[in-house]
C-alpha cells in the first residue's frame, strides 16, 4: 500500500499516546481522540512509580524476578508471555522516559533511584516525587506535540467515541465520534483503530477514577461484537482519602518510603493518635505478614483493613477508617520524594499527614478485566487493538502496584506498531470503503442521539448513576457473595428498565455535558452486567476476587480468562472460559504470610 | 431544606455569543464539599434557589484532585481549581464565573487551546533521536532535578494567565506557564538543544518583554511554581541573544 497507514487512536493517556508515538515515527498518520485535551487524561493521577527491573541497587533483582512476582502477585490468572515481555521491556522503556526529560528522582551519583512497592522485595519503582504518572503523560504528551506540530497526529481534543465503523465482513473500517461542543456526529475511515480509553471507575460511582473514566467505549465495543474479558477482576486500593465527590487515591509509594497501617488497639479509642504508646497500636499488616509487612499486594491489604474495620471493629472513632501513619520519617524525606500526595491530603482534608497519621480506606481504583486482546492487542474484531487500562492483559487477577504505567505504554508500544502492521496489510485501505458503511453507523448514531434527546420520563441521571455506583460498591468490590451477585443483575436490569424512562434535563444542542453522561450511562449499565455475572459465576477466590463460600483458589475449574460477548438478541452478556498459558511458570499457591 | 446550607452565584452563558445571566443556588451543607461536588449535586437536583428548574451546569472537570488542570474557573474573582476550593472555607454567596480572558464555551466551562500552541511555538519538548533502545540518559545530579521537577508540575491550569494585567488580545503575550517550561527545557542537557529557537519564540510582539512584573502569576499558582523566577531567568536568557544577534548582524 502506498499511502501512509492512517491510524485512529481514542483515549490520550499512557497508552493511546505511547500507540501514537510509535505510529507516527514508522510514517504512520495519526488521528488522536479525547474527551478532555491529552494533557488531562488519568493518567496524570497514577502518584507512586513505575516499575522496572534495573537492579541499581545491588540487590540481585531481574527482569524475571520482576516477571515472577507480576505472575505472582496476579495469582496466576493472567497470561505469561505477554507479562514476560512487558518485564524485559521495562528497563529500556525507562531509558527512554529518562531521555524524554522525565525527572526522575536521582541518586547523590546522578542515577536513578528506584523505591519499594508492594508484592515485592526489590526497590524496583522509578519515581518523579508522587507524581510520576503526571510526570510521565507530561513526556509523552510532548513527543506527541512535537509530531502534532509536524503534521504526523492530528488531535481532536474534545470528542467523544461513539462506536466503531465496521464493515460487512465485522471489519473495523473506523469510527464514529461526536464533537463535545457542537454536538455533531461524524464518521472518520482508518486502516486500524486503538482503544486506549483507560478504567471504568464511574461504574462504580466514587471511586479514584478522573471523571471521564466511564468504560462507556469499552462498552459500546462489547456490545458490537468484541470479547470482554476478567471483567469481574476489580482491583480495591487499600489506601484513598474518602470524600464527598471522589475516593482520592493515597499512594502505596507511603508505604514504599517506611508509612505504617496500625489501628488503636482499644474499641472506640479518641485519644489523638500521636498520644497512643507504641504497644497500644495494632498493626495488623505486620502482625499478619511479617514478610512483606505493610507492602502486601492491595487485594491482600484491602482485605485485612476490610476485616480490622468489619469483624474486629477496630475502625477510627468506630468510622470505616485506619492510620496509614508516616509521622516517623524525617520531613525532608517525605518532602523530597512524596511532596504530591501529602499535598493532596493537606489540601482536601485539612491536616499535615508529617504531623498527623493520615486516615484512610480503601476504595475502588483499578479495573484488571478489559476488551479481550491476543499478544498484540488486536481484539477480536480485525482492526480493532486495544491497549492500556482498557484491557486486560498483563495484571491477572490482581495487579501490583506501579505496574500499570509500564503495562500502558508497553501495550502502546506493542499495539502501535502491530496496528501500521496489519494497516500495511491490508488488500483494502479504508478509502476504499464504500460510503454505505459510514453512513450506516452515522445513521444508527444519529438515531440513538434523536431518541435520547426527546426523552421526558421521570428518572434523573445522575440518581440513577449513584444507584448503580452504591449497588456495584456494595456486592461487587471487597467481599462477594453469590446471593448479593444474582441480586445485584436482577437490580442492574431493573436500572436498565427505569433507564428507558430517563428524563434529560438539558435539551440544548451546544456543550450539553448531561446528554454526553446519559448516553455513557446505559453503557455503564451494560458493562456492569458483565462484572457482577462475572463475579457470580467463578466460584472461588483468586487475587482481588474473593469469595467468603469460595475461600480457595480452584485451578482445575478457574485457571481461565472470562471471555464475556453480547448476545445482541437478548440484550445481556454470554460468557466462555479459555485456558490460562502458564507454560512458563507453574502455578503455585499464593501466600503472603510466608516466604514464596 | 436542611439546617445549614451553602448558596452558590453561578454566571451562565448558554453558547460562546449568548448573554451572560446569574442563577442561585442553595444547596445542603455536607462535610468536606467543594465547589465541584456542589456543582455534581446541582447536575442531580437542578433547581434554582427560587424554585424554577433549570439545566445542570457546564464545567470542565476530570481528576478531582488538582493535578489534571481541567477545573480552573473564577471563585469569588479569583482564579482558582474547583476541586480543591473547600466550600467551608469561602465567603458565601460564592460566586463561580468562567475565565473572563478566554472564550466562553458554556456556563463555566472555557476554551484554553491558547496554552498549548504557546507550547507548539516554544517548542516544549526533548527532541530525543528515536523511541527505541539508544540506553540511559544522561546524569542528573540531585539538585539538577530538584530545580526541574517544580517546573514540570504546571498543570496548563491558565490560572497566571488569567491573573495576569498583560495577558489580553492587545498585547497578545504568552503568559507565564509557556515561559517557564522554556526555562525546564533550556536547562535539560538534551533539551536544550532547541534553546536558540525556543528564545527567538519569545521575541517581538506578545513574547517575553510584555510582562510588566505584576506578579500576579505567582500568587495565582496552584502548584507554586516559581513562575516570577523562570520570567526573569528566561528574560535574561532572551535579552542575551537579542544583544547577540545584534552583533552578529
Amino acid at each position: 500500500m502506498a499511502a501512509a497507514p492512517r491510524i485512529i487512536v481514542v483515549g490520550g493517556g499512557l497508552a493511546g499516546l505511547a500507540a501514537a508515538i510509535k505510529i507516527a515515527e514508522m510514517g504512520g498518520r495519526v488521528d488522536l481522540f479525547s474527551i478532555v485535551p491529552v494533557k488531562r487524561s488519568h493518567s496524570v493521577c497514577a502518584q507512586g512509580g513505575i516499575n522496572a527491573a534495573k537492579n541499581l541497587k545491588g540487590e540481585g533483582d531481574s527482569t524475571w524476578q520482576h516477571f515472577d512476582d507480576t505472575v505472582y502477585g496476579g495469582d496466576f490468572l493472567a497470561n505469561q508471555p505477554p507479562v514476560k515481555g512487558m518485564c524485559d521491556a521495562a528497563p529500556a522503556i525507562i531509558d527512554l522516559l529518562d531521555r524524554m526529560g522525565v525527572p526522575f528522582n536521582r541518586t547523590p551519583e546522578g542515577l536513578l533511584d528506584f523505591r519499594r512497592f508492594g508484592g515485592t522485595m526489590y526497590n524496583r519503582t522509578a519515581f518523579a516525587g508522587a507524581t510520576t504518572g503526571q510526570q510521565l503523560l507530561y513526556a509523552l504528551d510532548e513527543q506527541v506535540r512535537r509530531h502534532e506540530s509536524e503534521g504526523k497526529v492530528q488531535k481532536y481534543e474534545h470528542w467523544e467515541f461513539l462506536s466503531a465503523v465496521l464493515d460487512g465482513n465485522r471489519t473495523c473500517r473506523g469510527i464514529c465520534a461526536m464533537d463535545l461542543r457542537s454536538m455533531e456526529v461524524r464518521s472518520f475511515p482508518a486502516d486500524a483503530v486503538i482503544i486506549a480509553t483507560g478504567g471504568i471507575g464511574a461504574i462504580f460511582g466514587k471511586s479514584t477514577n478522573s471523571v471521564v473514566c466511564t468504560g462507556s467505549a469499552q462498552s459500546v465495543l462489547y456490545q458490537q461484537g468484541a470479547f470482554y474479558a476478567n471483567g469481574e477482576f476489580i482491583q480495591v486500593h487499600p489506601t484513598s482519602i474518602p470524600g464527598e465527590d471522589k475516593l482520592r487515591l493515597m499512594s502505596e509509594s507511603a508505604r514504599g518510603e517506611g508509612g505504617r497501617v496500625w489501628v488503636p488497639r482499644k474499641k472506640g479509642d479518641t485519644r489523638d493518635p500521636k498520644s497512643i504508646p507504641e504497644s497500644e497500636r495494632w498493626y495488623f499488616l505486620e502482625e499478619w505478614y511479617p514478610k512483606y509487612g505493610n507492602l502486601v499486594p492491595r487485594d491482600v491489604a484491602t482485605r485485612a483493613i476490610h476485616k480490622v474495620v468489619y469483624e474486629h471493629n477496630l475502625g477510627i472513632d468506630g468510622q470505616p477508617m485506619v492510620y496509614l501513619d508516616l509521622t516517623h520519617i524525617d520531613r525532608q524525606i517525605l518532602d523530597r520524594k512524596l511532596e504530591g500526595i501529602l499535598e493532596i491530603y493537606e489540601k482536601f482534608v485539612g491536616d499535615d499527614p508529617r504531623e498527623t497519621p493520615m486516615k484512610i480506606f480503601p476504595g475502588m481504583h483499578y479495573t484488571m478485566g478489559g476488551l479481550w486482546v491476543d499478544y498484540k492487542q488486536a481484539t477480536n474484531i480485525p482492526g480493532l487493538y486495544a491497549t492500556g487500562e482498557c484491557e486486560y492483559q498483563y495484571h491477572g487477577a490482581n495487579r501490583l502496584g506501579a505496574n500499570s504505567l509500564v503495562s500502558c505504554i508497553y501495550g502502546g508500544f506493542i499495539g502501535g506498531p502491530a496496528a501500521v502492521f496489519y494497516a500495511r496489510s491490508l488488500a483494502k485501505s479504508s478509502a476504499a470503503v464504500t460510503n454505505g458503511v459510514f453512513d450506516s453507523e452515522l445513521k444508527r448514531q444519529g438515531e440513538i442521539n434523536a431518541k435520547l434527546m426527546k426523552a421526558d420520563g421521570r428518572e434523573n441521571p445522575f440518581k440513577l448513576w449513584r444507584e448503580l455506583g452504591d449497588l456495584m460498591t456494595r456486592n461487587c468490590t471487597v467481599i462477594r457473595d453469590n446471593k448479593d451477585l444474582s441480586a445485584t443483575d436482577g437490580k442492574l436490569c431493573e436500572l436498565l428498565e427505569r433507564y428507558a424512562h430517563i428524563n434529560l434535563s438539558d435539551r440544548s444542542l451546544w456543550a450539553n455535558t448531561t446528554f454526553v453522561f446519559t448516553r455513557q450511562l446505559y453503557n455503564m449499565l451494560q458493562l456492569a452486567r458483565v462484572i457482577a455475572q462475572g463475579a457470580l459465576m467463578r466460584n472461588e477466590s483468586r487475587g482481588a476476587h474473593y469469595k467468603p463460600n469460595f475461600p480457595e483458589r480452584d485451578d482445575k475449574n478457574w485457571m481461565k480468562t472470562t471471555k464475556a460477548y453480547f448476545a445482541a438478541d437478548a440484550d445481556e452478556p454470554r460468557f466462555e472460559f479459555e485456558p490460562v498459558d502458564v507454560s512458563l511458570l507453574p502455578p503455585r499457591p499464593r501466600r503472603y504470610d510466608a516466604v514464596k | 431544606m436542611a439546617d445549614k446550607t451553602v448558596i452558590i452565584k453561578i454566571k451562565r452563558q448558554q453558547s460562546p455569543d449568548a448573554k451572560p445571566q446569574w442563577e442561585e443556588f442553595e444547596l445542603p451543607w455536607k462535610r468536606g464539599m467543594n465547589v465541584t461536588s456542589s456543582l455534581m449535586d446541582i447536575a442531580a437536583n437542578p433547581l434554582t434557589r427560587d424554585g424554577k428548574t433549570t439545566t445542570p451546569i457546564t464545567y470542565d472537570a476530570n481528576c478531582l484532585e488538582e493535578v489534571c488542570g481541567s477545573c480552573a474557573m473564577l471563585i469569588n474573582g479569583r482564579a482558582c481549581m474547583a476541586c480543591s476550593a473547600l466550600i467551608d472555607k469561602l465567603d458565601q454567596p460564592i460566586r463561580l464565573e468562567p475565565f473572563s480572558k478566554f472564550p466562553v464555551i458554556r456556563d463555566l466551562a472555557v476554551d484554553r487551546i491558547v496554552l498549548f500552541e504557546n507550547l507548539k511555538r516554544v517548542k516544549a519538548w526533548v527532541p530525543v533521536d528515536g523511541t527505541y533502545d539508544l540506553g540511559p540518559g544522561p546524569r542528573v545530579t540531585p539538585e539538577e532535578q530538584e530545580l526541574a521537577y517544580p517546573l514540570s508540575r504546571c498543570i496548563s491550569c491558565c490560572c497566571c494567565m488569567e491573573a495576569c494585567p498583560q495577558f489580553n488580545e492587545h498585547t497578545g503575550f504568552v503568559g507565564a506557564a509557556a515561559i517557564s517550561q522554556v526555562r525546564l527545557f533550556n536547562t535539560h542537557p538534551t533539551g536544550k538543544a532547541l534553546k536558540h529557537e525556543r528564545l527567538a519564540a519569545l521575541m517581538g510582539d506578545g513574547g517575553i518583554q510584555e510582562c510588566g512584573y505584576a506578579q500576579n502569576c505567582l500568587e495565582a499558582c496552584p502548584k507554586d511554581i516559581p513562575l516570577t523566577r523562570s520570567i526573569a531567568e528566561v528574560g535574561g536568557e532572551v535579552m542575551k541573544q537579542a544583544i547577540g544577534g545584534l552583533f552578529r548582524r
